[in-house]
């Protein structure tokens, strides 16, 4: 059996990679697949906690499908943003984005 | 304790599925990264079959590798000129990054590796496919946050059309 | 219709012209004066229609005409206001609508209408010889002013008529001051503007003292005992509750009051008496009077026949039984008609006895008034209760008659100097003489005023009533009676002295010699009062001497009172008296003023008599009396008390103490935020918080990445934290 740590474990890691790349990347790009990796992180968590506590309660596959479409429109907005700069500024770094500092 | 098989099993597709990701936040190249990344969806969709969730296995390829990961490579596509494979891939604070992730995780893992989680059941799971459909339209269960979801949808994808069309 | 209906339309017209007038009329002279006169026609037609009713009806006394509504609730009781007429209030309508009628269709002439504005005349000053320039104000406030009085006629409550008695002050203000931009030279001479705040003001302290008997009176009729005796008609003030009802008189007069000695009815009358005082111009409120004749003639007659005076009056004899309470014919005399007769009959001769230095012939007719006004308040005092009334009456008439007929003869006069450019006072009797042959119509209807003012035996009015207050008092108080014997003495002397000094002779000045007779408006106003001035008089002849006219009035007036009053046994002596004392008197005027008129530049015969002279014609220094004991300190108190101490000193300067300290605070911050806050560089308090801005804005890259790394390691310290409190490190 595998104990539910492990798969926790899992979803922590690949959370923190996520992390990483989001902090520390420079294409705005590389920096939303960053936050695809947290998220399917979460999803992992979601589901590792519905098989291991509430396996009879289909509310848990429910979640992690509503999780999908948050990722997903999320996901559409986001490049479609990355797009609307790309078109203004002609660049996708993230550090170049500071038009709101003093 | 021995090892069973499904640990292994586990274990491999888990070491496979972070490999990728680190591959994804570390690759110069911006489309390799998006092809890793379309391998470690794959890895997290073997572990969501692991977890007798096959329908959310089948959501997770069809979405994510499916539509998010090709969006994500059009959107490479459209905003490629300015970038190219030999400049640096990560920003300044790379390396207080680093140690915040790890940091993370080690607080993270300690954490739950501490903790006494309750042991799986076994329990038949047939027809849940068919029970999560009956779910998500039932009104007295969840079909209000269905419906909100796809409300959701539509709005992202309004205001996706909007952000990015042209405008003269 | 109703006769109770035509006694409440009955103030009404006058009172309308007055709103159309000021409202509407303003600028038509013509239509001003044709709206006041007839207004007051109709007033007048509706009283005499009300009074050949009246005479008529049986019992009139007993019963009476009257209607009233509840006008204000007030706990228990109701408190009504309405009108009534009986034999006295008929008496008043008779002869008061009739004189203000006289007076308004003489104050056409009067004021000039027909002649057109002379440029010369300023708004405020008496015209020169153009119509006057505030013609509709003048009628608008004499209907007021006969509003006022007919209120007061038809009241039949004292606080309905205590409102019309304070309507009639006001409009003596607003009249007596009617010329209120004319100055005078003489600083001694009182201003127009100056006469109507004297007449107010000496008026008012008689009208709150009256106000304080009126107070007392009510609340006497509230009491425990008054509400068992008067039951429902408790918390009144209507004469015939109060005065019909000799229970409550009775009670009123056994009741102590708060003065030791005298009873509430005492002291109630003494306070009503107190207002008849100073509206009657009896001594020692009669300063207002003689100065009052600043005011335009017409406003004059008005004013000291007609209406305001006569009021003083009518209210003594109207709360005629309340004073008497308690006595009975032949009595002691009750507090208040011992004040009374006592006052009375000192101010009919003190009047009387300054009217014979008076050089202007309005102030001679003033001290009369006053004078003869003394006649009616003493014989009220002894008891006389339809003698005064009666002489109220003819008073009215031939008074009137005699202060048109002298605004005559100062028009006239003034028409001379306007003809002959002379300046000079039109209204001193010494620039007077010879007007006989200028100004017949005025000449014959003055001499028969001046007669009936004397007394002359039988044809005139005054004889009769003047005989009758001499008879009564004969009959009670001998003392009332010797006074008033020489003061009737004295009045027909200086009447005489009047008439020879105006009319006789030949003209003293260039004036007089151009004077000439004015228009109809004003000579025929004085033939009607004059009719009335020698045939009026005989309603009330003795019985014993039936022959020669009528006895109704006592009859008819004594209905009135609940204790009918018996008139006294008739004896020859007082009217051999009253008779010696008309003629006698006119005899002498005669013979020191008729025989040989004055010529101009010719002094007083009277001189010779020296210092008395002097004290007489300076009115015995009662207004510099008056001006020294309440004139000056009242200034005083105004202008150094109020003004100099209290607002300037005290309260401005608190106000200047708080300007100062606000000030004193403000420099206090200012020097505080300079050192702490704002010069110093280096250690004030702006230049740290600059350095924190400048220095930590650097914070602020505007890349997220940036922001996310900081919420990270934050969240990673809270966790921390957490973790260390959760397995105990950390409590």
């Amino acid at each position: 059996m595998i104990p539910l740590s492990w798969y926790l474990t899992l979803a922590a890691a690949l959370f923190c990679i996520g992390l990483y790349g989001v902090l520390a990347r420079r294409n705005a790009v590389a920096i939303l697949m960053g936050v695809e990796l947290m998220l399917n992180a979460v999803i992992i968590n979601l589901v590792a906690f519905w098989r291991y506590n509430q396996p009879t309660v289909i509310g848990g596959q429910v979640f992690a499908i509503i999780v999908f479409a948050v990722a997903a429109a999320e996901a559409a907005v986001g490049l479609a943003l990355i797009i609307s700069i790309y078109r203004r500024r002609s660049s996708v770094v993230a550090e170049d984005m500071n038009l709101m500092k003093w | 304790m021995s090892i069973t098989l499904p640990q292994i099993i586990f274990l491999v597709v888990a070491i496979g599925t972070l490999f990728t990701g680190v591959m994804v936040v570390v690759a110069r190249n911006l489309v390799h990264a998006a092809l890793w990344l379309i391998l470690s969806f794959f890895g997290v969709a073997v572990v969501f079959a692991m977890l007798e969730a096959g329908f959310i296995a089948v959501v997770q390829v069809t979405l994510y590798i499916g539509a998010i990961a090709i969006l994500i490579i059009f959107a490479m596509m459209l905003t490629r000129k300015v970038m190219n494979d030999t400049e640096p891939q990560t920003n300044s604070q790379w390396v207080l990054s680093l140690v915040v992730a790890a940091a993370a995780f080690i607080g993270l893992a300690g954490l739950l590796n501490a903790t006494a989680w309750s042991p799986l059941q076994a329990v038949s799971l047939e027809g849940s496919v068919a029970q999560l459909g009956r779910a998500l339209v039932e009104p007295n269960q969840y079909v209000l946050p269905f419906e909100v979801a796809s409300v959701l949808l539509i709005i992202a994808l309004i205001g996706a059309v909007a952000i990015a069309s042209e405008k003269n | 219709m109703q006769l109770d209906l035509l006694l409440w339309l009955i103030p009404v017209p006058p009172v309308a012209a007055f709103f159309i007038i000021w409202l509407f009329t303003n600028r038509s002279r013509g239509l001003s004066h044709a709206v006041a006169i007839v207004s007051i026609l109709i007033s007048w037609a509706l009283s005499l229609i009300v009074f050949f009713n009246v005479i008529g009806l049986k019992d009139f006394g007993k019963t009476v005409i009257g209607s009233s509504v509840p006008w204000l609730p007030t706990g228990e009781s109701v408190f009504r206001m309405g009108v009534l007429a009986d034999p006295l209030t008929a008496v008043m309508l008779f002869f008061v609508p009739l004189c203000c009628t006289m007076i308004f269709v003489y104050s056409v002439g009067y004021q000039n209408y027909g002649k057109p504005r002379d440029p010369h005349d300023k708004v405020g000053e008496p015209p020169h010889n153009g119509v006057e320039p505030m013609y509709s104000r003048f009628f608008a406030f004499l209907s007021l002013f006969a509003f006022g009085m007919l209120t007061l006629v038809v009241a039949d409550n004292l606080l309905l008529m205590f409102v019309g008695w304070e309507i009639m002050g006001l409009c003596s203000y607003l009249l007596i001051g009617f010329w209120y931009a004319r100055n005078y030279d003489d600083p001694k001479k009182i201003t127009p503007r100056g006469a109507a705040v004297k007449a107010f003001i000496t008026t008012r302290v008689g009208d709150v003292v009256m106000l304080l008997g009126i107070a007392y009176l009510y609340f006497m009729t509230t009491t425990e005992e008054a509400r068992h005796i008067l039951g429902k008609a408790a918390g009144t003030l209507s004469f015939r509750d109060i005065l019909y009802n000799a229970k409550f008189l009775e009670y009123l007069a056994e009741q102590p009051s708060v003065i030791v000695g005298l009873s509430v009815a005492a002291l109630i009358g003494i306070f009503l008496f107190i207002g008849t005082v100073g509206k009657s111009a009896q001594f020692p409120l009669h300063v207002w009077l003689p100065d009052a004749m600043e005011g335009p003639t017409p406003v004059s007659a008005m004013i000291h026949a007609a209406a305001m005076v006569s009021a003083g009056v009518y209210a003594v004899i109207r709360m005629y039984p309340l004073m008497s309470a308690g006595w009975h014919e032949g009595g002691p005399l009750t507090p208040p008609m011992l004040a009374m007769g006592a006052i009375g009959a000192f101010t009919a001769l003190f009047a009387s006895t300054i009217a014979v230095t008076q050089r202007d012939v309005k102030k001679v007719l003033a001290y009369s008034t006053i004078s003869q006004l003394g006649f009616m308040v003493a014989a009220l005092g002894i008891g006389a209760y339809v003698a005064a009334a009666f002489h109220l009456m003819t008073h009215a008439f031939f008074k009137a008659l005699l202060f048109l007929g002298s605004g005559s003869v100062i028009h006239g006069v003034e028409h001379g100097a306007h003809h002959s450019n002379e300046h000079l006072d039109p209204q001193d009797m010494f620039n007077m003489g010879g007007l006989r042959k200028k100004m017949p119509i005025t000449f014959w209807t003055f001499l028969i005023g001046g007669f009936a003012l004397a007394g002359f035996p039988f044809i005139t009015a005054g004889f009769w009533s003047k005989d009758e207050i001499l008879a009564d008092a004969f009959a009670n108080n001998q003392i009332v009676f010797y006074v008033l014997v020489i003061s009737a003495t004295l009045t027909a002397f200086y009447t005489m002295r009047q008439i020879a000094l105006t009319f006789f002779g030949e003209p003293r000045t260039h004036s007089a010699e151009h004077a000439s007779e004015n228009v109809w408006t004003m000579t025929y106003p004085l033939i009607f009062l004059a009719i009335f001035a020698l045939f009026s008089g005989f309603v009330g002849v003795p019985k014993e001497l039936a022959e020669l006219g009528f006895n109704n009035f006592g009859k008819f007036v004594s209905a009135t009172l609940v204790e009918k009053l018996n008139t006294p046994e008739f004896t020859i002596v007082p009217m051999i008296f009253s008779i010696v004392a008309a003629l006698g008197g006119l005899t002498l005027g005669w013979l020191v003023y008729g025989m040989k008129p004055l010529k101009a530049g010719q002094k007083d015969p009277l001189t010779v008599l020296g210092p008395i002279y002097t004290l007489l014609e300076n009115k015995y220094y009662f207004d510099e009396l008056y001006e020294f004991i309440f004139g000056r300190p009242a200034r005083w108190i105004a202008s150094v008390l109020v003004y100099q101490i209290m607002d300037r000193t005290i309260i401005d300067g608190a106000l200047t103490l708080i300007a100062r300290f606000a000030y004193f605070v403000g420099h206090v911050f200012k020097v505080t935020e300079k050192y702490t806050i704002n010069d110093p560089p280096d250690w004030g308090l702006a230049a740290p918080i600059q350095w924190m801005g400048r220095t930590f804005r650097v914070i602020q890259t505007g890349r997220v990445q940036n922001y996310l790394l900081v919420a990270m390691l934050v969240v990673l310290a809270f966790g921390g934290v957490y973790y260390l409190r959760f397995i105990g490190l950390l409590r």
